[in-house]
C-alpha cells in the first residue's frame, strides 16, 4: 500500500505526432521500469496498427517508481489513453482515473485541434495540467510563440511550461519533478465501501480478461467477490496487480491506486468502460458518475470479396470483438454483395482500424459499403426508428420526420488555406460558430452534419489544406434534416449496396458522380446497360454503357483446345468475383472503387 | 468421307521457319540445317505410336501445319503420307493440306508436294500491301504472293490463303479494297483473321511499349461486319468466325476440330484429341500434347518412340464444355443429336439455363430441335457469350 500523498496519477495528452509515446518511453526508462535490453520504441502501443499510425487504441497503465529531489519515493501511474475523437468517451474515463495531465505540444508546430480537444477534456475532468513543450532541440522550435498560443487558444497559464526533447532526453527530470510538485495527490478513503472505476479491459490469451481499474475508495484484494454496478454481475478476484509495464501481482490495490484485476470474467463485453466495481457483500449505494454504455455512431456493411470467406470473416469479427466490445456486428445479406455483416463503430477511425485489422491480421479481402450515420426517423403512425442501413429506409409516405446527428468541429489551419476550409465546410452544410486567430493560424468552429463528415471530409480537408489543417470534433445533437434515399439502379434493378442517405440538395450531384463512376467501372457487356440514380421514383441522373460489339478470339489454335479452355477458365474465375444485378455482371472492383470515399 | 460418319484427322507439325514473324506465337523455330532423315523417321515413329491407340480409324484429313511445312523436302512429305497410308485405312476423298509461305522458293516445290500426295494448300499471304507485309515481318513481296497464288491454283485441286486485317491504322476503305483484290484471286476458300496480340510475341512487347496502336473495339467490329457482308455478297460466306468458303468447300481438317471429332497430332508441340480406346463416347477423350522444343522432341522420339509430354483423359464432365466452345464457332452451330452421342448430354442442358434464354432473346443464339447455333451477332461476341453460357 502506498500513501495517498505519494501517488500521482497522470495521463499524457497530445496531438498526433507531438511526442506522446516518446515521452512515455523516456519516463519509463528514466524510472528504470524496464531494462534497456527489453526496451523498444512506443512501448505502450502493443498493436502494430497503433505503432504504425501513431495512435493509441487501448488504454494502458504503467506504474513508475520515482525518488524525487525531496528524497521521498513516489508512485507515478501513467495512464496512456486513446487519443482520438472516436474514443472520446473512453478517453474521458481514462482521464477520470487521473488527477492531472501532461499536455504535450510540439514546440515547432504549436497547438493543434486535437491538443485543444484533449485539453478541454482534461479541464472538464478537473485536471491540473502541466504544459510540456516538446522537440525544443529542433531548429524550428519556437517555445515562446507556442507558449503564447497555449495561453491564447486554450487559456492555460504556460509560463511554467516544461521545455523538453523527449527524443534526446532533455528535461525529462524536470517533467518528473513538476509532476511531484504540481499535480495533486489522489483523494480516497481506505476504510469504506469499495468503489473502483473500470478504465478498460482486454483479452489476454494467458490471463483471460484483464480489467484495468482505478480504486477511488476502499480496497481491492485477491479472493474478494466484486460486483459490476451496471450489470449486477459478480465475480471472484483471482489476481490483482499493476503494470511495470509487465504485469506484477500485488496483495491489494488501495485508494488512489491504478492496476489490474483478473476475475474469471468470460468476455470483455461484460466489462463496461466507466462502470463502477464494488464489493459484492457490501455494495456502494451509488455508482461513480459519468458512466455511459458505448453506442456505435457510424455503420457500414463489410462483405468478403470471396464469398467463401464468409465464415472466416465471422470468426475474425468474433475474435476482434474479444478485445473491442465497442464495435457491433450482425449478419447482413445484400443482393449485390452477398452475405456479410452490418457493423457499428465509434467513428470513422475506429471503422478503418477494424477494417485494416481484418485485412491484415486475418488476411481477408473486404468490400466496405459507404459509411452511414444513425438517423432517427419519426413515422406517421407515431412510432419511431433508428436507421443504421440505407436499405432499411422506410416508404417515404410513412415518414413524418428524419433527424440526423450534428457535430461541433474545430479546425485549426494556416491562414492561407482558411478560404478553402470555409468553402469546404459551407459545401458540407456547415454553420460557422466561431473564427479566431492564434498568430498566423485560424481556428474555426463549425457545426456540421455528421453524414457530411463521414463522406470523405477528412480526405478533402487534407487535400485542400495540403495536410496543414488539424481537425477534431464532438457529437453535438440530433436535428431534423431534409434527407432522402438515393438509389442506384442498373437496368432498372436497385443495387442495394450503393444506396445512400443524403441531403436533398446534394442528392442530384452525388447521383451524377456515382453514375459517371460506374459507367467507367462496369465493362461493356452483351446488352446495353442503363445506370440510373433515383430518389424515390424520380430519376435524377443517367448514364448508358453501350453493348459490346466485338469479343471473340480470331484464331482458334489448330487442335490446341486446351489453350482456348484456359482462356475461358480464366474468365470463369473472374466471374466468381462478379456480382449479378439482373442481367448485368458487375465486377467487385467496381463496387470497391464506387464505394471508395472521395469521388 | 468414311462410312461411319465419324471423322478422323492426322495433324503433322513442322516447327521450322526461315524467320519468326512478330505476331506469331505458334511453336516455330529458326534452325540452320535440319537432319531430314532423322526428322522423317521421328515423325513416322510418332504416327506409329498413335496408330496403336486408334486402330481401324479411317483417315479423312491430313494437315501439315507449322512452322512452315512448305520448307519440308517433298521426300519427307511423301514418307509421312506413305506411313499414314500404311498405318490406317485412308478415305478415297482424303483431304491433304499443307500450309505454305508464298515465296518463289516454296512455290517452286508445289509440284513436288502434289506428287507426294498434297491436294490442298493454305497460303500465308497475310496482306496484299507492301507496307503491311513489312510491318507483319513477312519475307515475301506482294508480287511473289500473287505468283504463288497463281501456282497454287494451277497445281492443286483446292487452295486457300490467309489475310490478317484490323491492322494498326488500317481504314475500312483500305481493307475493302484489299479484300476485293483478294477475292479476285481467291479460289473457294479464304481465312481472314483480325490481328490479335499474343503474349510472348514481339508485337505484344512493341504494343505494350506504345510502338503502335491497335484499332479500337468499334473499328474492329465495323471491319468484321463489313468483311462478313462482302464475303457473303461474293459467294464465300463465313462458315466459322474467321473462315469463309463456297458451299461444300470448307476446310475438312478444321471442321474436325470445330465439330469436336477425333484427331491425333504428331511433331513438336502438336495436340491430339481422340476417343479413349477408339470407342468413342461417354468414356472420354484422350488429350495429348507432344514436347515442343524441336531437339527435345527429336531425342525423346528416338529414345522411346514418341515425345508425349501430356496425355490425360477429358472426361464426361469436361467434354460438353469443349464441344460447345468449339462448335459455336461454326455457322452451322452444334448438332444436338451428335453432341448427345458424343458427350452423353444435351447441348441445351449443359449451359446456364437463364443465360441461354437471355442470349436467345438478345439475338445471340438460336435453338431448335436440331441445333444450337450462335447468330452472326453471337459469333462476333462469342467469348462473352461463352463466358455467360458456361458456368
Amino acid at each position: 500500500m502506498t500513501e495517498l500523498s505519494q501517488i500521482r496519477n497522470f495521463s499524457i495528452i497530445a496531438h498526433i505526432d507531438h511526442g506522446k509515446s516518446t515521452l512515455a518511453d523516456r519516463l519509463i526508462q528514466r524510472c528504470g521500469a524496464i531494462a534497456d535490453r527489453e526496451f523498444h520504441d512506443q512501448l505502450l502501443d502493443s498493436m502494430d496498427i497503433e505503432r504504425e499510425r501513431g495512435i493509441t487504441i487501448k488504454a494502458q497503465t504503467v506504474r513508475l517508481n520515482y525518488r524525487a529531489k525531496d528524497g521521498k519515493d513516489y508512485v507515478l501511474n501513467l495512464m496512456d489513453t486513446p487519443g482520438h475523437v472516436d474514443f472520446a468517451y473512453e478517453v474521458s474515463r481514462s482521464l477520470a482515473a487521473c488527477e492531472g495531465s501532461l499536455l504535450v505540444v510540439d514546440a515547432s508546430q504549436g497547438v493543434e485541434a486535437q491538443t485543444l480537444a484533449n485539453a478541454y477534456q482534461a479541464i472538464d475532468a478537473g485536471h491540473e495540467i502541466i504544459p510540456v513543450l516538446n522537440k525544443i532541440d529542433l531548429p524550428a522550435a519556437e517555445p515562446d510563440r507556442v507558449r503564447q498560443e497555449i495561453e491564447d487558444v486554450i487559456g492555460l497559464d504556460a509560463s511554467e511550461a516544461v521545455l523538453i526533447s523527449a527524443k534526446t532526453g532533455i528535461g525529462i527530470d524536470d517533467v518528473l519533478e513538476a509532476m511531484v510538485a504540481r499535480l495533486p495527490a489522489p483523494k480516497g478513503e481506505r476504510n469504506t465501501t469499495l468503489k473502483a472505476m473500470l478504465v478498460d479491459s482486454w483479452y489476454d490469451s494467458y490471463l483471460g480478461v484483464v480489467t484495468l481499474v482505478r480504486v477511488k475508495d476502499g480496497v481491492l484484494r485477491k479472493g474478494m467477490k466484486i460486483r459490476m454496478m451496471s450489470t449486477g454481475a459478480a465475480y471472484d478476484i483471482d489476481k490483482v496487480g499493476h503494470f511495470t509495464p509487465k504485469p506484477v501481482d500485488a496483495a491489494e490495490l488501495g485508494p488512489g491506486e491504478v492496476g489490474f484485476i483478473i476475475a474469471g470474467i468470460k468476455t470483455i463485453s461484460d466489462c463496461k468502460i466507466g462502470d463502477t466495481i464494488t464489493d459484492e457483500k457490501k455494495p456502494a449505494a451509488e455508482a461513480l458518475p459519468g458512466f455511459k454504455p458505448s453506442v456505435p455512431v457510424v455503420f457500414c456493411g463489410l462483405f468478403p470479396v470471396d464469398a467463401d470467406d464468409y465464415e472466416k470473416l465471422r470468426d475474425s469479427l468474433a475474435k476482434l470483438r474479444l478485445n473491442d466490445a465497442s464495435f457491433h456486428y450482425e449478419p447482413e445479406t445484400s443482393a449485390a454483395l452477398g452475405f456479410g455483416f452490418r457493423c457499428g463503430f465509434l467513428g470513422l477511425l475506429h471503422l478503418e482500424i477494424i477494417q485494416e485489422r481484418l485485412e491484415r491480421e486475418f488476411d481477408l479481402d473486404l468490400i466496405t459499403t459507404a459509411p452511414s450515420v444513425v438517423y432517427r426517423i419519426a413515422l406517421r403512425d407515431g412510432s419511431s426508428m433508428e436507421l443504421h442501413n440505407p436499405t432499411d429506409y422506410p416508404d417515404v409516405m410513412k415518414i413524418e420526420r428524419i433527424e440526423e446527428p450534428w457535430i461541433k468541429a474545430t479546425i485549426i489551419v494556416p491562414d492561407e488555406h482558411l478560404g478553402s476550409v470555409l468553402q469546404l465546410c459551407q459545401e458540407r452544410r456547415g454553420v460557422q460558430q466561431d473564427l479566431t486567430y492564434a498568430g498566423t493560424r485560424a481556428m474555426v468552429v463549425y457545426r456540421l452534419p455528421l453524414n457530411e463528415v463521414v463522406f470523405d471530409f477528412y480526405d478533402r480537408l487534407k487535400s485542400v489544406t495540403r495536410g496543414y489543417a488539424s481537425f477534431d470534433y464532438e457529437i453535438a445533437a440530433y436535428e431534423e434534416g431534409d434527407l432522402v434515399k438515393l438509389s442506384i439502379l442498373v437496368n432498372g434493378e436497385p443495387v442495394d449496396a450503393l444506396s445512400i442517405i443524403v441531403h436533398k440538395s446534394h442528392a442530384e450531384s452525388r447521383g451524377r458522380v456515382l453514375c459517371e463512376k460506374l459507367k467507367d467501372l462496369i465493362p461493356k457487356q452483351l446488352f446495353k446497360i442503363a445506370i440510373q440514380a433515383a430518389i424515390g421514383g424520380r430519376i435524377v441522373a443517367r448514364e448508358t454503357i453501350s453493348a459490346l460489339r466485338k469479343d471473340v478470339l480470331a484464331k482458334c489454335y489448330g487442335g490446341d483446345i486446351s489453350r482456348k479452355r484456359k482462356l475461358l477458365d480464366k474468365q470463369k474465375k473472374g466471374k466468381k468475383r462478379m456480382r449479378q444485378i439482373g442481367d448485368v455482371e458487375i465486377p467487385q472492383s467496381a463496387f470497391l472503387a464506387a464505394l471508395k470515399t472521395g469521388s | 468421307m468414311n462410312e461411319t460418319g465419324r471423322q478422323f484427322g492426322v495433324y503433322v507439325h513442322w516447327p521450322f521457319c526461315v524467320s519468326k514473324c512478330p505476331y506469331c506465337d505458334f511453336n516455330s523455330h529458326v534452325r540452320e540445317g535440319v537432319d531430314q532423315a532423322r526428322w522423317r523417321e521421328a515423325l513416322v515413329a510418332e504416327l506409329r505410336h498413335y496408330a496403336a491407340s486408334t486402330p481401324g480409324r479411317v483417315v479423312d484429313s491430313v494437315f501439315f501445319g507449322g512452322g512452315t511445312p512448305s520448307l519440308m523436302p517433298p521426300a519427307t512429305i511423301a514418307a509421312v503420307i506413305g506411313a499414314i497410308r500404311d498405318l490406317w485405312p485412308v478415305a478415297d476423298d482424303v483431304e491433304v493440306t499443307m500450309e505454305a509461305n508464298p515465296t518463289s522458293v516454296e512455290a517452286a516445290r508445289f509440284q513436288a508436294a502434289r506428287a507426294a500426295g498434297v491436294n490442298r494448300v493454305s497460303l500465308g499471304v497475310q496482306a496484299l500491301d507492301a507496307d503491311a507485309l513489312r510491318f507483319l515481318g513477312r519475307a515475301h513481296s506482294v508480287d511473289e504472293a500473287l505468283a504463288a497464288i497463281d501456282t497454287a491454283r494451277v497445281t492443286f485441286a483446292r487452295h486457300s490463303f490467309d489475310l490478317i486485317y484490323a491492322r494498326p491504322g488500317q481504314t475500312p476503305a483500305a481493307w475493302r479494297a484489299e479484300l476485293a483484290r483478294a477475292l479476285d484471286l481467291a479460289g473457294e476458300h479464304l481465312s481472314l483473321y483480325q490481328l490479335t496480340l499474343e503474349r510472348g510475341t514481339r508485337f505484344w512487347q512493341d504494343h505494350a511499349r506504345g510502338g503502335f496502336v491497335m484499332p479500337d473495339e468499334d473499328t474492329a467490329a465495323t471491319l468484321y461486319e463489313e468483311t462478313n457482308a462482302l464475303m457473303t455478297a461474293r459467294g464465300l460466306p463465313a462458315y466459322e468466325i474467321s473462315n469463309y468458303a463456297r458451299a461444300g468447300a470448307a476446310c475438312r481438317h478444321n471442321l474436325i476440330y470445330w465439330r469436336y471429332e477425333d484427331y491425333i497430332g504428331v511433331g513438336p508441340g502438336a495436340h491430339g484429341r481422340f476417343a479413349v480406346d477408339g470407342a468413342a463416347r461417354l468414356r472420354g477423350k484422350r488429350a495429348t500434347r507432344q514436347a515442343s522444343g524441336p531437339e527435345a522432341w527429336l531425342e525423346q522420339v528416338e529414345s522411346r518412340g514418341h515425345a508425349t509430354a501430356e496425355d490425360r483423359v477429358i472426361g464426361a464432365d469436361e467434354m460438353p464444355g469443349e464441344a460447345l466452345m468449339m462448335g459455336l464457332r461454326l455457322v452451322e452451330g452444334i448438332d444436338r443429336r451428335r453432341f448427345r452421342a458424343l458427350t452423353g448430354r444435351d447441348a441445351a442442358d449443359v449451359v446456364d439455363a437463364r443465360a441461354l434464354s437471355a442470349l436467345i432473346r438478345g439475338g445471340f443464339l438460336t435453338l431448335d430441335d436440331d441445333r444450337l447455333r450462335a447468330t452472326e451477332a453471337g459469333r462476333q461476341r462469342l467469348d462473352a457469350v461463352l463466358a455467360r453460357l458456361l458456368r
